[in-house]
């Protein structure tokens, strides 16, 4: 049993068909990929699995349990997080503070009764945010807000998680290192969905790959398979980095 | 039959009103996105000018009519865009919300100003005493052509939107404006129209109720919140919802005043407040929300530090004490009422400035809490207070749990919604037994409310009632504070931002809200419990809607996310008015606009003033001897006049000295450190790379740490050996 899996998910938007019986699944201790050109349907998608976003049809299971009408709340709770692409900051705090929030709501609800305090700090030190710990969220640069929503995420413990191209703005340096973490999350147990423009991470870090066009599914396979796939390679028109 | 049809008659030419007014108020909602909670103050505006042309100046009615509804009402729609909407485009709905409703403070204001409330005023019907006789029945002239009136705006709206360009233009600013505008729609003049026209509409209904509805300012204002409830029907977008909405609201009015049993002292408020309880059961068959995501603000609130919470308690404290000590008994009794309803107006930090939600029924539940002081807190026993706090908290819940799920706009007419039903029908009922419960209101007139007695001390003259209720101020403002700094806090803030992200972290939102909700429901029944043992005799009109109209308004321009808004609102409606008011007496007059007129301004400056005054003293602030010098020559001050030295006006003159001397001298001592700081070239002050230049200055420091950034060494090198001043110019160059 997969710990997320989606089952022919579709989405409306009155004539407009957002997602048409995409599928998807994600096993812990992988990173599982989710690509596509723009307007894909790859954001839609994390919308429907967290619950912010609801389906016209098709369901969501999260650990065997259907969570297709579940609130976005109650997925948090069965261990599923998230980051967004448009940042959904709390522009009013530190970077501290966004995790912290994150971190005290998590206590909250499971139980689980270590400091919140010193797991920020550890967060913060993973996702190498230390440095910039006090200074307010918005003031921040793009590539390291993004990592604030990853470190936010983390502070809820999750068995899923969600990226949403959390590495636009990075440079390279701090996307291998990024890459690192990834394998890092993945090798605790995490399983890990990732939506990324950036190939090159995307085809290192990823065990499988889905790719999404027009809201349907193109392709699934390994990075191999999917860099050779005649389909995905029309849709990208020669984006994909050649199998070496 | 003939009852029946009599009612059906006069429930459709009310609904006739409503439906006018309410279509105005949609076309100006739907074109410029801003709900206009001043829409019924402009057609009473309307109502009262025209009784000045026909009944004081003697002209016809229809040069009357004509010059109101075409010329003058169109006029004042475009002045208010041009003025005041069109800067509120990009602000948040909290603001334009606050300058709507300064708009109908202020204009309630300028009624009162200049047609004095209280003389006897009436308005005529049209045709007064004509009927159409219909055998079964009769319907008055004025019946028929406000029914028909009603009829002729429908079709004029629907040729209008539909059959001309400016329609059509209007309909696709209202999809979207950004789009409108790339295709050439010119959205000034489409927004200018649709005022001009709204504010005609808003006219109309005007004149045509006040024949029925009486001639005052504030129950005119009021009467057409019955038509924002139309407007809902139509979720302020639907014109013909609108209509079918202020149908059902008429009719139910007519048939309320027809078949409700007379002499029952319980339901004739139902009536008054039937249209209201529709609005909320509207409202609450609104569509689920889609959680709320990505909000951006201009406003910010930093929590406050622990020396600026020490700060500012220890100098309200002083303050409050200065004042117990130095004022008359008179002036006692008026000026302690900067801290009660201070303490109504903290209740609006946590909700409306940490989380975010809107609520216009503050002064409600201090009225609550203050019947619950009368009643439960016999004697002054403090325990009134604790039932007072308990008791609001738990109607707080019964209003915040069917509210909540709406947000913005719709939050504020649920909440105002409740206000105005305990004005209207609540506060008016004779006692009543609820199960096995006593209730007892306000008597059906006034109350007496004992002053606190604390451990057999009674507190009842002025001078110990001041000292009290600026204690309560400085430990709930205290309260707030820490809050501000705690989980809690940290939460609310978050979910004003992001609703959507704070349940992606497992939060349980609707008890997030509904326990801020309940928090600020207590406070404000606090407040209102402690402002009831000043008043020592309370009626509903203490605790009106209008009355807490200007409290919210004055919280938001102080600044709603600071304790010192809080205390804003306080001392600007109840010690800066009374005093202005009692050095210039003919200032009395413009009492009731000012607050208006300075919520009007608030979309220049979103934070609000606290935090301006707060930078204003900076200087002062961070120099502790020049700090310390002036509290010591504030203390000064304060004993001489303690030691009968000089009376009255002195002491405020000595401080004043004081305060400008200190803040002179911080400033000069601030400018001559200035220089060392200012070269921006120490590295250990954090600043992102990007912000170099901006944020502070560029300096060979800074250069060289860009330069390492970018794996530039090198490259600089090289330059530097060519030419020593290369380096600096590739820089300056972007």
């Amino acid at each position: 049993m997969p710990l997320l899996e989606v089952r022919s998910a579709t989405v409306k938007f009155g004539g407009n068909i957002a997602l048409s019986e995409v599928s998807l699944v994600a096993e812990p201790g992988q990173v599982t990929g989710l690509i596509g050109p723009n307007g894909a349907g790859k954001t839609t998608m994390f919308n429907v699995i967290s619950g912010l976003q609801a389906l016209t049809s098709g369901q969501v299971f999260l650990d065997g349990q259907d969570v297709s009408r579940a609130s976005p709340t109650k997925r948090a709770r069965l261990g599923l997080a998230r980051t967004f692409q448009r940042l959904e900051l709390f522009t009013m705090l530190s970077v501290r503070d966004n995790v912290r929030v994150a971190a005290d709501i998590y206590r909250g609800w499971s139980g689980v009764k270590t400091d919140p305090a010193t797991r920020v700090d550890e967060i913060l030190g993973r996702v190498g945010l230390s440095e910039v710990a006090d200074m307010r969220v918005t003031a921040v640069p793009t590539g390291q807000a993004r990592l604030v929503e990853l470190a936010r995420a983390l502070a809820c413990a999750p068995r899923v998680l969600l990226l949403d191209e959390p590495a636009a703005g990075q440079d390279d340096t701090e996307t291998e290192r990024f890459a690192g973490l990834l394998r890092e999350l993945a090798g605790d147990g995490v399983a890990v969905v990732l939506v990324e423009h950036d190939v090159h991470l995307v085809v290192g870090v990823c065990d499988v790959i889905n790719v999404l066009d027009f809201g349907r599914v193109l392709a699934v396979g390994t990075p191999e398979q999917i860099q050779a796939d005649p389909a995905v390679r029309e849709a990208y028109l020669g984006v994909m980095v050649e199998p070496s | 039959m003939d009852k029946f049809l009599v009612f059906t008659i006069v429930g459709l030419s009310t609904a006739a009103i409503y439906a006018i007014i309410a279509s105005g108020l949609v076309v100006t909602y739907t074109t410029t996105g801003i709900f206009n909670f001043a829409h019924g103050a402009t057609g009473m505006l309307a109502a009262f000018t025209y009784w000045q042309f026909t009944v004081k100046f003697g002209w016809s009615v229809w040069l009357s009519v004509v010059l109101v509804l075409l010329v003058l009402a169109p006029l004042f729609g475009m002045l208010l865009d041009r003025v005041i909407m069109r800067g509120l485009e990009g602000t948040s709905e909290a603001t334009k919300l606050v300058v709507s409703i300064s708009l109908l403070v202020a204009m309630i204001g300028l009624a009162q100003w200049i047609w004095e409330p209280g003389k006897a005023r009436t308005v005529k019907p049209f045709f007064v005493g004509q009927k159409i006789d219909f055998g079964v029945t009769t319907i008055t002239y004025h019946q028929a052509i406000t029914i028909g009136v009603a009829v002729l705006v429908a079709i004029v709206l629907r040729l209008l939107l539909f059959s001309t360009r400016m329609g059509v233009a209007m309909r696709s600013v209202v999809d979207d404006r950004g789009l409108a505008r790339l295709n050439g729609a010119r959205t000034g003049v489409v927004s200018q129209f649709s005022w001009a026209f709204g504010t005609s509409l808003a006219a109309l209904g005007g004149i045509l109720i006040v024949s029925s509805a009486g001639l005052s300012a504030p129950v005119l204002s009021l009467l057409i919140v019955n038509a924002y409830a139309a407007a809902v029907f139509g979720r302020l977008r639907s014109l013909p919802m609108t209509f079918l909405g202020a149908i059902i609201i008429g009719c139910a009015d007519g048939y309320l005043s027809g078949y409700l049993p007379a002499g029952n002292p319980y339901l004739p408020g139902l009536r008054l407040a039937a249209p209201v309880i529709l609005l909320f059961i509207a409202l609450l068959a609104m569509p689920n929300k889609q959680l709320r995501s990505h909000v951006r603000t201009r406003e910010y609130f930093p929590a406050p530090s622990r020396r600026g919470i020490v700060m500012f308690t220890s100098l309200v404290f002083a303050f409050g004490m200065v004042l117990a000590t130095t004022l008359s008994k008179p002036d006692l009794s008026t000026y302690a009422k900067i801290f009660a309803v201070g303490v109504v107006a903290l209740s609006l930090v946590p909700l409306v400035g940490f989380a975010g939600q809107i609520s216009l029924c503050q002064l409600s539940f201090a009225g609550i809490g203050a019947i619950v002081m009368a009643h439960l807190g016999e004697g002054g026993n403090p325990m009134g207070l604790v039932w007072a706090v308990v008791i609001c908290a738990l109607v707080g819940a019964l209003v915040a749990l069917p509210a909540l799920r709406l947000s913005g706009i719709y939050l504020a007419l649920a909440t105002a919604a409740f206000a105005v039903v305990l004005d209207r029908w609540i506060f008016n009922l004779p006692n009543f037994r609820l199960g096995p419960v006593d209730i007892s209101l306000f008597d059906q007139g006034s109350v007496a409310v004992k002053p606190l007695q604390v451990f057999g001390v009674k507190l009842g003259d002025p001078r110990s009632q001041m000292v009290v209720v600026v204690v309560l101020f400085v430990l709930v403002a205290l309260f707030v504070m820490i809050l501000h700094r705690s989980a809690f806090g940290r939460r609310l803030l978050a979910i004003r931002d992001s609703e959507a992200a704070c349940a992606t972290f497992g939060l349980n939102l609707l008890w997030a809200r509904l326990s801020v909700f309940m928090l600020s429901a207590a406070i404000a029944g606090l407040g209102g419990a402690v402002y009831a043992t000043q008043l020592s005799a309370i009626t509903p009109t203490n605790f009106d809607f209008f009355s807490g109209l200007p409290i919210f308004m004055m919280v938001v321009v102080g600044g709603a996310g600071y304790v010192g808004g809080a205390l804003f609102a306080g001392v600007g409606l109840q010690g800066f008015l009374p005093v202005i008011v009692k050095l210039w007496p003919s200032f009395a007059k413009f009492q009731t606009i000012t607050p208006g007129l300075i919520g009007i301004s608030l979309g220049k400056q979103p934070s609000g003033a606290a935090p301006q005054f707060s930078e204003g003293f900076a200087e002062l602030r961070d120099d502790p001897p020049v700090l310390a010098t002036m509290l010591v020559g504030f203390a000064g001050a304060w004993a001489l006049r303690l030691a009968g030295i000089y009376q009255g006006w002195g002491m405020v003159v000595v401080m004043g000295a004081v305060f400008v001397g200190a803040a002179i001298a911080a400033r000069s001592r601030a400018s001559k450190r200035v220089p060392a700081e200012s070269e921006g070239g120490d590295l250990s002050v954090e600043v992102p790379l990007e912000w170099v230049g901006v944020t502070v200055p560029w300096t060979a420091e800074r250069l060289a740490d860009v330069d390492r950034h970018l794996n530039l060494e090198e490259f600089a090198a090289d330059v530097d050996e060519v030419s020593g001043g290369t380096r600096e110019a590739i820089h300056a160059a972007p």
